[in-house]
């Protein structure tokens, strides 16, 4: 009789860990799922940040192509237009404007300045055919283009990672991760109004 | 639809396609399964694991060493800082934009405009323009039509378009070995005469068909991703209009690419070979005409 308790109570105790099991197991699997998916939110605001970085390097990288090609321009345009002191002071300017300014608003305004100067020195070289036809100019005009080119595609890759990160950190369920780990909104890279007539540098 | 969902939506069919193609080449083991009768399951996989193991073999070959292939084919040749700066400075320029590494930077002797594509990966990549599109395109233009050939590089649309020659390629194996096996003497004992009959000729006629509506498969592969990369390429240039207008040059001139054939012709920017009917129907690109609406309407 002993036996026959012993082998039911043993029976409940089966099935009761059973049952605990299978519960234990569904939690531990749900348990599982939100932790992979945690990781997975979270790793992609990483890499969409680091795509930020990355952007924001390369911007870099082309502002210091531009700033060390300006001197050798200067002094090839010197060559043949002395006279034009105003535009060789106002282009100088700018360009430390550029190398001086920190934020991202700064850096902005500044890069508008620089590009516009630029624009208003080559208009000008265009009086001077000599100066056109020498092979040096030439290549700077061309290198400055398609530095001032990249700068541009830097910038659309900069404003377009930022808008895939704020994208993500702003839509549901990822700004709650957003939240918890503290991934904040980056600021677009953006430009003032186009100026038709050559910019006007003021400090 | 603007060029951001042009983008997304054709990725999502391109991919759709590719599921319907796995679908035949499962329904043509099936059908040759039932024709051939029980016992015959064993040989038919065997062939279809040949046929596999050779598509595998043939992949990887024009994976590695496909681009190397397509730019010899071409005769292109490296451009320089001195001559080609211009170029040069436009391609850094949209893989700047694309957040990409360059390419290799290469010209092809040819005076059509035209331009291609080639590498596995982003990484891998090779960027080939005619001499033509260099002399008779300006520079927005010539933007346009790199930014299209580097999308094809960013969207893996290479790879995709390995997968499925090689799926077409597997279908042609299999329908073959099906014809030759018949030639042998298969078909089962089992059934009765009649029903026999209707399914061997159905399986001929499947064995013949299949492969044609394997390569129409592949063509309308080929075109969606064109439609795609005209998308992501505006995106990336953010002037559609310079695609457009290129497109519009190309229809005025004309002129037929020289050094593309049949083999390379779906690499190619833009149709390469002259406008007659089987090439058109074969054609690897969708007609200029609706590609320019398209683009003249993002």
């Amino acid at each position: 009789m002993f036996k026959k308790i012993y082998k039911e109570k043993v029976c409940y105790l089966i099935i009761g860990v059973k049952f605990m099991d299978i519960i234990s197991l569904v939690v531990i699997i749900v348990l599982v799922v939100v932790v992979l998916f945690l990781i997975l939110v979270y790793n992609r605001f990483i890499v969409l940040r680091n795509r930020i970085d990355n952007a924001w390097a390369q911007i870099d990288v082309q502002l210091k192509r531009r700033y060390d090609l300006i001197p050798n321009l200067i002094e090839t345009v010197k060559g043949y237009a002395k006279h034009e002191k105003n535009l060789f002071t106002e282009v100088t300017a700018a360009r430390t404007a550029m190398m001086n300014a920190t934020s991202l608003k700064e850096k902005s305004k500044a890069n508008d300045m620089l590009s516009g100067t630029l624009k208003s020195l080559f208009a000008v070289a265009e009086a001077y055919p000599k100066l056109q036809a020498n092979e040096n100019f030439m290549m700077l005009q061309e290198e400055l283009s398609g530095t001032e080119s990249k700068i541009a595609y830097a910038r659309q890759a900069y404003n377009d990672s930022v808008l895939g990160y704020n994208n993500s950190t702003q839509m549901f369920p990822g700004s709650l991760i957003a939240g918890m780990f503290a991934f904040k909104q980056k600021e677009f890279f953006k430009t003032e109004e186009i100026q038709k007539e050559p910019v006007k540098v003021s400090f | 639809m603007n060029a951001f969902d042009e983008a997304a939506v054709n990725k999502f069919k391109s991919y759709l396609l590719i599921f319907c193609f796995s679908i035949i080449v499962i329904a043509l083991g099936y059908v040759f399964g039932r024709i051939y009768g029980r016992g015959s399951e064993i040989i038919i996989w065997f062939f279809m694991s040949i046929a596999f193991i050779i598509a595998i073999i043939m992949a990887l070959i024009s994976y590695y060493l496909g681009d190397k292939a397509a730019l010899s084919i071409s005769s292109a040749y490296p451009a320089n800082r001195k001559d080609h700066a211009h170029y040069i400075n436009s391609v850094e320029g949209l893989a700047i934009a694309a957040q990409m590494p360059t390419p290799k930077i290469y010209i092809i002797p040819d005076q059509a405009i035209n331009a291609f594509a080639t590498g596995r990966n982003p990484e891998n990549s090779s960027i080939a323009v005619t001499e033509g599109a260099l002399k008779k395109l300006n520079r927005v233009e010539l933007e346009g039509v790199i930014a299209h050939e580097m999308s094809h590089v960013k969207n893996y649309d290479i790879r995709l378009m390995t997968i499925t020659v090689i799926l077409v390629g597997l279908i042609a194996l299999l329908s073959d070995f099906f014809l030759r096996g018949l030639i042998f003497g298969g078909g089962s004992d089992d059934e009765g005469g009649n029903s026999n009959l209707i399914f061997i000729i159905a399986g001929i006629v499947l064995a013949i068909l299949a492969p044609i509506i394997a390569q129409l498969i592949q063509l309308a592969i080929s075109r969606k991703r064109e439609y795609a990369a005209d998308a992501t390429g505006a995106i990336l240039s953010r002037h559609p209009e310079g695609l457009a207008n290129a497109l519009k040059k190309i229809e005025k001139d004309g002129i037929e690419t020289k050094h593309a054939n049949k083999a390379t012709a779906h690499m190619y920017f833009a149709h390469p070979l002259k406008k007659g009917f089987w090439n058109n129907l074969f054609s690897t690109h969708p007609p200029l005409t609706e590609r320019i609406k398209r683009l003249e309407h993002m």
